[in-house]
């Protein structure tokens, strides 16, 4: 786990005083909302339809207690006791009043946190892997190369006026957890020909209204080479990049418009005439970084006996091992989930109390450390195996516990219409309503992986191009319907949903969603998910049965 | 003379400008001047020849490329920011420290805000004409805000992961 030197300390403070005294003109009227609104925005300061929202930065999904237990108490402090994980490992509340933003900063400082460029046409908070570390298929750590980024990247002279928002995400793993797919730079860890360890490097994914797969425009790039060359990409695209429309301005049309080979082209040109060591991190520097991700493990055997005792014992924990508990690279050790999606609850949502438990559990059990997902779920990533039944009788009793990762009801949903002002229809309630509808642990258990991505908007923060099932908000004359797309994946299949058919207005969207399940169970193959089933099915029994009633 | 912000010997000062743009639709004038890059295309030879000092202001879908046969020569680039969000003069701005050397005034005009001195400085700027009324005095207070900048950039100052070295 990175922790602050005095530098990077001195950075956040200095950036906790300047906002300090923006704010300060602006509430003495010396500025006016439209001259602030640039400014609040480089600190994730939003103007939410009931009040102002602040985002606060996760870098790579990485929290310690301490850091939690912050959050927990600005919650409790500044807002109305709760936050929102977003599907960009942020935290949001949504509750804030101006004249708090520069103390909440303050705060959040002292544990060396921030909330810049989390908003604004800037280099955004860096995402990885939620698995690192922790998980034997992966090459590297990619946090180390994250926090590289996360540096490298902040307040970066030239490239904080980008023609539109610029997010990356790196995984050094085989399978990919951090939808790299669908970010404007994905960095995948590859060894090469000579053992040496490189990034293939994905540009133009993407979501919104357009949305894009990346492009591979380079196999293999040297780790050492990653900051200048993602200096000459965000380049090109600084320079080249539309700037004439919001909804054209993405690297994503950049790429597209010119072609994946010709950006290649124009990036290498770049690369070439750069000075690479300018930008590349010095290996001592490099090295610096790396010694900070260094858990260390005891020697354990594989086996629990604790753990297995539990099991026999009790189905409910039984369950919850099938599906929230993960193998970890150290024998004797477990990646435990820690599931924000109850039946019922706000996807993401998190009480003060609840970070409060959360923080006890990863001090105690999981060294300290813990992560945030795109899901919008958390996970404990280095749990022994002997600890696995305190950790879940934890977080049972602070309502953590659902043995519903990846099924049916762990559902990705954006705020929506409830809070966003971009949205054009609600998404939590329609989130509820399917995830109440499949309330029963043993039948999304024989449902088995599910993926359901709901977005307010085209913006689709919600991720429904990628959802198994995606469901996206619109508003037709004054009226919230939802459009249903099929056999979307943010994964190493990843592709785009299809149409299913006319919008849905929102009661006839759970009942739709229970119609297609029957028909996959009904269609399903050996081993099928029904994300197989659909590949290999097509749209057409799923259409039918959800628009049967139509004809 | 209208006044501009500078960069002399480290700080923010409030010089004179012995320069004036002259805009394609406007008349020659006598003295220093700065041109639009058509402008100078065709007019520049000329007025270097009678002994002015010459500068070209480029809008910011202009490439500082465009330039480069021509620095020498040419005593000031201006670059146009018509809102404060295009950020493209940055580029413009470190290629023309960093890759061509550059060793006249490079000049903010336009959308230019105190909020981005930090940046502008970094990139290469060293002459401001700001939009909304600040000064030297707080143009020169937003550059010291940060004790320490994580990238190497066309200004002089020590990253942190080389001051981390030393």
């Amino acid at each position: 786990m990175y922790r602050y030197d005095t530098i990077d300390k001195a950075f956040v403070a200095d950036r906790a005083a300047e906002f300090r005294e923006q704010v300060n003109r602006r509430l003495a009227g010396e500025i006016t909302e439209d001259q602030f609104k640039p400014i609040r925005l480089l600190n994730g300061l939003y103007l939410q339809l009931h009040a102002y929202m602040l985002r606060i930065a996760i870098p790579y999904g990485t929290l310690t207690s301490k850091k939690l237990r912050k959050l927990a108490w600005i919650a409790k402090t500044y807002d109305q006791g709760y936050g929102h994980f977003t599907t960009r490992t942020n935290l949001q509340l949504h509750w804030i009043k101006l004249a708090d933003a520069p103390d909440i900063l303050a705060h959040l400082a002292e544990v060396e946190m921030h909330s810049m460029q989390t908003s604004g046409n800037t280099i955004r908070n860096v995402t990885a892997d939620p698995y690192a570390g922790a998980t034997a298929d992966e090459l590297d750590d990619p946090r180390v190369w994250a926090e590289a980024i996360r540096q490298w990247s902040t307040l970066h002279p030239e490239f904080s006026f980008l023609p539109r928002k610029f997010k990356i995400a790196v995984t050094a793993a085989a399978k990919d957890r951090a939808a790299t797919r669908v970010y404007d730079i994905g960095l995948a860890m590859r060894r090469g020909r000579g053992g040496e360890l490189g990034f293939e490097v994905m540009v133009g994914g993407g979501l919104g209204r357009t949305p894009y797969l990346g492009a591979t425009i380079r196999e293999f790039l040297p780790t050492r080479h990653l900051l200048s060359y993602l200096e000459a990409i965000v380049r090109v695209y600084n320079r080249h990049g539309r700037r004439d429309n919001i909804w054209k301005a993405r690297i994503k049309v950049l790429v597209a418009s010119l072609g994946a080979e010709e950006f290649a082209r124009q990036v290498e040109a770049e690369w070439a005439k750069s000075e690479h060591e300018r930008a590349d991190l010095p290996d001592v520097e490099l090295a610096r970084i790396r010694a900070q991700f260094t858990p260390q493990f005891d020697k354990r055997p594989a086996r629990s006996e604790a753990l297995e005792a539990a099991k026999a014992a009790d189905p409910a924990f039984a369950r919850f091992l099938r599906h929230n508990v993960h193998p970890h690279k150290a024998p004797g050790y477990a990646i435990v989930d820690v599931s924000l999606k109850t039946p019922g609850q706000t996807p993401g949502d998190i009480s003060s109390e609840q970070m409060e438990v959360v923080a006890d559990l990863a001090e105690r059990y999981s060294q300290d450390e813990l992560r945030v997902n795109y899901q919008q779920n958390l996970l404990l990533p280095h749990v022994k195996l002997d600890d696995v039944p305190a950790v879940h009788a934890a977080l049972a009793a602070a309502g953590l516990a659902t043995p519903n990762m990846n099924l049916i009801s762990d559902i990705i949903a954006c705020p929506g219409l409830d809070y966003c002002a971009l949205a054009n229809a609600r998404a939590i309630p329609v989130a509820q309503h399917i995830a109440e509808r499949f309330a029963d642990p043993e039948r999304a258990e024989l449902i088995g992986e599910l993926k359901i991505r709901i977005s307010g908007c085209i913006n689709a923060c919600g991720h429904h191009h990628v959802g198994h099932v995606g469901i996206l908000g619109v508003d037709k004359k004054g009226e919230e319907f939802y459009q249903v797309t099929l056999g979307g994946s943010g994964e190493n299949d990843a592709a785009l949903g299809q149409m299913l058919g006319p919008a849905l207005p929102a009661d006839k969207v759970a009942p739709a969603i229970e119609q297609m399940v029957d028909v996959y169970l009904r269609e399903r193959r050996e081993g099928e998910r029904f994300l197989d089933t659909f590949r290999r099915t097509g749209v057409a029994p799923f259409k039918e049965a959800v628009y049967a009633d139509a004809h | 003379m209208p006044t501009r912000i500078k960069v002399e010997g480290g700080h923010m000062m409030p010089v004179e400008d012995p320069f004036t743009w002259v805009a394609d639709d406007q008349d020659l004038v006598q003295g220093d001047l700065i041109l639009s890059l058509a402008r100078f295309q065709q007019e520049g030879d000329r007025l270097l020849s009678e002994g002015r000092a010459v500068g070209v202001r480029l809008k910011s879908d202009e490439e500082v490329e465009a330039l480069a046969y021509d620095l020498p020569r040419i005593a000031v680039v201006a670059l146009e920011f018509p809102k404060f969000r295009d950020g493209r003069a940055y580029s413009n701005a470190r290629i023309l420290r960093e890759r061509y050397d550059y060793a006249g005034e490079v000049r903010a005009v336009g959308d230019v805000l105190r909020e981005q001195a930090h940046f502008m400085l970094r990139c290469g700027f060293d002459a401001f004409e700001p939009a909304d009324g600040s000064g030297a005095q707080q143009w020169q207070a937003a550059t010291q805000r940060f004790r320490h900048v994580y990238q190497r950039a066309a200004d002089h100052r020590v990253p942190a992961f080389e001051e981390r070295e030393a």
